[in-house]
């Protein structure tokens, strides 16, 4: 029965093209997820300080990569802004490739909810961290280490179903 | 007025292509001649409502109506002429209209040639047509509406994306589109032979020439695509593996093997059910590349904007058409097979051979395209598969193929003696070892194996297709004995030949610089000095342009003068890189520019410089090609039609009956 | 982003990227650069490599090529740490392993069954043709000499 073949092999590609077309080819996922948190040491926005990866081990939290050019930020940013108000949820932002002048101005205008805020005005550790695209959050364990990379904006789903049961907290 | 027309054309349209499906089928089905006869009739209004519809988005573009949703997003009142028209399938909405145009354009192209056909062959393959015009009518009118208007009108267009403001655009498309869509006259004579169970010379000749016209149609519109790419996008590449690329060339590999398979079904009556099969695959493949380009599964530069619904709906009737006509293969096919007897070493059994190759070569441009869907879905992560796979892969399974040309050339029919088909070669096989070992070493100074492997194969192609027809001029009959059709072929391998040398050497031997130059200086490249004379800036219809001027000159005498530009497209606010190329038989120059390197765009840019040598033997191989396969369908045996021949078709048609 | 599907900053980004940095090396690094720069793919562009690209990711991965080059990295060092923070995808050519295996084998594993298949047709033994005497009058009469 050998000319069934063809047929065979066509339902299996159609199988395959359905389920592709659920999925997003342009989503890259980290190779880092299961591995400590790179490191890196950058300014703070507000320039005072100096924030570094060991400052931020010992407790599980979000680290969001944002910038003031960045539409897709405005999205996740009432989610951010609700997160933020909780006290079981720590966000950490990285200002991403931006100024201080216009980033600032940016938190001024729509609300600021991050816990501390790094700048990395080069990309270096963007780099790091295989940052390719903002907004990008990465949610990190108390040991330090990277549990899960969310890709583009975090809608209402993403927490729910991804990130709050990574940092321990209900949705 | 007009958009509303063009809509109720199609919709009109629609509604023909039904009865074309359907009332022929049922004529079949019922023995009523002239519902078997309607389909000719139905054909001819198809046309005629498409062309309709085509002519009003047409027109839509011609006189600025943004208050079309379509023409506000790809055109603009700067826009010149050409480009406006040409708009017209610059997206997805459009293309498909094109796409339709091409089809019903095939469709009745087959309804003029009905009557050397017997009446039901004639009915199914219309009505096959058909089917697969209403599934794509339904795809427009259901997802993919060009007519839709935009309450409130806009007030300008968003303007046609720069990169398609380039004559590439006017020609590229249409050809290809012609080439996609005229697969599907195969396919619905490979259908037809399904249904009456009769696939015999006869069949083989009809079909032969609509996919010889189509594969040419294709080889075109594949060559325009990489030469358009080639001066278009600024870094000297013509072929880049790109999905949407592979999707128009794997159509292509598999229209090569039918057309050889259909010779050897015409010539010996064998291979049947692999002809059909073959068919079914080259119109299935283009139906997949439409499905690859709109869906939005893979990554690719030259996709439309991707819309997975629209994925669905192409998915869907994509598998119905191609699975009814697999079923159809799988119930009917058995009883095509022939069993004569065939030997390996035989014109056919080369000409087997050549279908393996070539359909290998097409699986493997299949599995590298589609693999990193097919790991993502198994959530085996993202594998990214791009040129370095392609090349590694590909050449080893295409370049056994240039072999096969040279020898099949001398190896007769039904049995073949290879210590004759030694005799005969082995001049040229002498010829193109030497000529393989030493023409990189002469020209370039220096050779690598693949240089040497790619010359020698070329030569020995090229040689073996000029010594057929040196062997058949020289045999009794002389050389006005050669029919258009031999000189087709032979001529298409010619091109093969010169397309595997020119990509062999340019492959190897090109050469590129980034340099940095202020006006005034210069750099060598090859031996011929580039001069920069700096950057002025200059004014398009609808971008301004810094234009570098770069004079090249080799001997101290000045060769040619090149202005690459940079241009910034007013309204998409979108910088654009036009290089400039000159051209020799022998070897393009090409130049581009980068930035400037300082904020005076009279200082000091950073340049990029191409020597690549033999470029132009890439698309005039392909263009020989093309030319091979006009020469073959110019043949007289498919244009004239005795009476005898009538007659004889008619007695067969009603025997079977 | 336009409705065509090529984003404004992968449009922009059809320059000549790699030319920015690429002239401060000397010729045997450009040559690494060069032959590097290819076989980066760039993730925010769709389907180039960082060569072909002047996105500002592109641009930031094409200087970190320059500038380890520089500092003296060997090709397969630079690859490892792109393919470190960016996974396996950012590899234009798959590396050769357990799941890739399909992709390399495949086309030559396919290559072998049809050959195979094909020499199965080519053998099998003669059965009788259908209609032949009426195929015959046919072809003799649709044909004209055939050398």
């Amino acid at each position: 029965m050998r000319y069934l073949i063809p047929i065979a092999l066509v339902i299996v590609l159609v199988g395959f093209l359905a389920v592709g077309l659920k999925l997003d080819p342009r989503k890259v996922p980290s190779p880092l997820v299961g591995k400590p948190m790179p490191a890196f040491s950058l300014p703070s926005l507000d320039g005072s300080r100096t924030i570094d990866d060991a400052a931020l081990r010992g407790r599980p939290l979000l680290i969001n990569y944002w910038a003031s050019w960045c539409r897709p930020c405005l999205e996740e940013h009432p989610l951010m802004m609700q997160l933020a108000a909780r006290s079981d949820v720590n966000i950490v932002g990285i200002n991403y490739k931006d100024s201080r002048a216009d980033a600032q101005r940016w938190l001024a205008r729509h609300g600021n909810p991050f816990g501390e805020i790094a700048q990395d005005v080069e990309g270096a550790a963007g780099l790091d961290w295989g940052v390719y695209g903002v907004p990008e959050t990465f949610v990190i364990d108390a040991g330090g280490s990277i549990v899960y990379k969310q890709i583009g904006p975090m809608t209402v789903h993403d927490w729910q179903t991804e990130v709050a049961p990574r940092l321990g907290v209900r949705p | 007025m007009i958009p509303e027309l063009g809509h109720g054309a199609l919709i009109f349209a629609l509604i023909v292509a039904l009865v074309q499906a359907l009332l022929p089928s049922y004529g079949l089905i019922r023995g009523d001649r002239r519902a078997i006869a309607s389909a000719t009739s139905a054909a001819h209004a198809q046309f005629a409502l498409v062309l309709l519809s085509y002519l009003c988005l047409s027109w839509a573009f011609y006189a600025n109506d943004f208050s079309v949703a379509y023409v506000a997003q790809n055109s603009h009142s700067e826009l010149p002429l050409m480009y406006r028209l040409a708009a017209v399938w610059g997206a997805h909405e459009g293309s498909l209209m094109l796409w339709m145009l091409m089809l019903s354009g095939w469709t009745l192209a087959v309804a003029r040639y009905h009557h050397r056909l017997p009446a039901d062959v004639a009915a199914i393959v219309l009505a096959t047509l058909g089917a697969v015009s209403t599934a794509f009518m339904l795809f427009i009118l259901f997802t993919s509406n060009p007519f839709e208007r935009l309450f409130p009108a806009a007030v300008e267009g968003r303007d046609l994306n720069p990169l398609l403001q380039d004559p590439g655009l006017v020609f590229h498309p249409p050809m290809l589109y012609l080439g996609y869509v005229g697969f599907s006259v195969a396919f619905a004579f490979a259908i037809a032979a399904l249904v009456t169970g009769r696939l015999d010379t006869a069949w083989a000749r009809w079909t032969r020439p609509w996919t010889t016209a189509a594969w040419l149609c294709l080889t075109i519109g594949i060559t325009l695509g990489s030469w358009w790419a080639y001066h278009e996008l600024g870094w000297g590449g013509w072929w880049f593996w790109d999905p949407v690329e592979n999707a128009s060339f794997m159509p292509w590999l598999v229209g090569t093997a039918l057309i050889h398979s259909l010779a050897v079904t015409e010539k010996r009556g064998l291979f049947k059910s692999w002809t059909v099969l073959l068919a079914i695959l080259a119109f299935a493949l283009s139906l997949l590349g439409t499905f690859l380009v709109r869906s939005g599964v893979l990554v690719s530069v030259h996709a439309f904007a991707s819309d997975p619904a629209r994925g669905v709906f192409i998915l869907g009737f994509m598998t119905l058409l191609i699975g009814s006509a697999l079923l159809l293969y799988a119930w009917r096919a058995p009883k095509l097979a022939t069993d004569a007897p065939m030997r390996m070493y035989s014109r056919e059994g080369f000409l087997l051979l050549n279908n393996v190759f070539l359909t290998a070569a097409a699986a493997a441009v299949f599995i590298g395209t589609l693999y990193p869907l097919f790991a993502d879905a198994l959530n085996a992560g993202k594998v990214s598969v791009g040129p370095p796979y392609f090349n590694a892969v590909f050449a080893p399974l295409t370049l056994p193929l240039a072999f096969l040309v040279g020898l099949a050339a001398v190896v007769p029919w039904k049995r073949g003696d290879w210590r004759e088909s030694l005799r005969r070669l082995r001049g040229i096989a002498v010829a193109a070892v030497v000529v393989g070992a030493l023409l990189p070493w002469a020209v370039y100074d220096r050779a690598s194996l693949g240089a040497c492997l790619g010359t020698g194969l070329a030569v020995w192609a090229m040689l073996g297709a000029v010594h057929e027809i040196w062997r058949r001029a020289r045999s009794g009959h002389g050389i006005s004995s050669i029919t258009p059709a031999i000189w087709g072929m032979s001529l298409a391998h010619v091109g093969l030949g010169v397309f595997v040398l020119g990509v062999t050497i340019v492959s190897s031997y090109s050469l590129e610089r980034d340099v940095r130059l202020g006006p005034g200086e210069e750099t060598e490249l090859s031996g011929y000095r580039f001069r920069f004379d700096g950057v002025v800036e200059s004014q398009g219809p609808n971008y301004v342009a810094d234009t570098g001027t770069i004079r090249i000159s080799r001997n101290d005498r000045e060769i040619a003068v090149l202005h690459p530009e940079k241009r910034l497209y007013r309204v998409q606010r979108n910088v654009m890189t036009d290089a400039d190329v000159d051209h020799s038989p022998i070897r393009d120059l090409y130049a581009s520019l980068g930035e400037p390197l300082t904020d005076d765009p009279s200082g000091e840019w950073a340049l990029r410089l191409y020597y690549k040598p033999m470029m132009r033997l890439v698309w005039g191989g392909a263009s020989l090609m093309a030319i091979g396969g006009l020469l073959a369908i110019a043949d007289r045996r498919y244009r004239t039609v005795s009476a005898a021949q009538r007659k004889a078709v008619a007695a067969l048609a009603g025997a079977r009956a | 982003m336009t409705r065509m599907g090529l984003s404004a900053a992968m449009i922009a980004g059809l320059w000549m990227g790699a030319m920015t940095s690429a002239w401060a090396l000397e010729p045997e690094q450009q040559a690494r650069y060069q032959s590097l720069v290819h076989q980066l793919r760039c993730l925010v562009c769709q389907n180039q490599s960082i060569a072909e690209s002047n996105a500002d990711l592109a641009n930031d991965l094409r200087e970190q090529v320059r500038t380890q080059i520089e500092a003296g990295r060997s090709d397969q060092e630079i690859l490892d740490y792109m393919s470190d923070r960016y996974g396996d995808f950012v590899l234009y050519k798959p590396p050769l392993e357990r799941k890739t295996i399909v992709l390399w084998v495949g086309p030559f594993l396919i290559l072998l069954l049809a050959a195979f298949i094909a020499w199965r047709s080519g053998r099998r033994t003669a059965k009788s043709e259908p209609s032949a005497p009426d195929q015959e009058r046919l072809r003799r009469l649709l044909e004209r000499e055939n050398p």
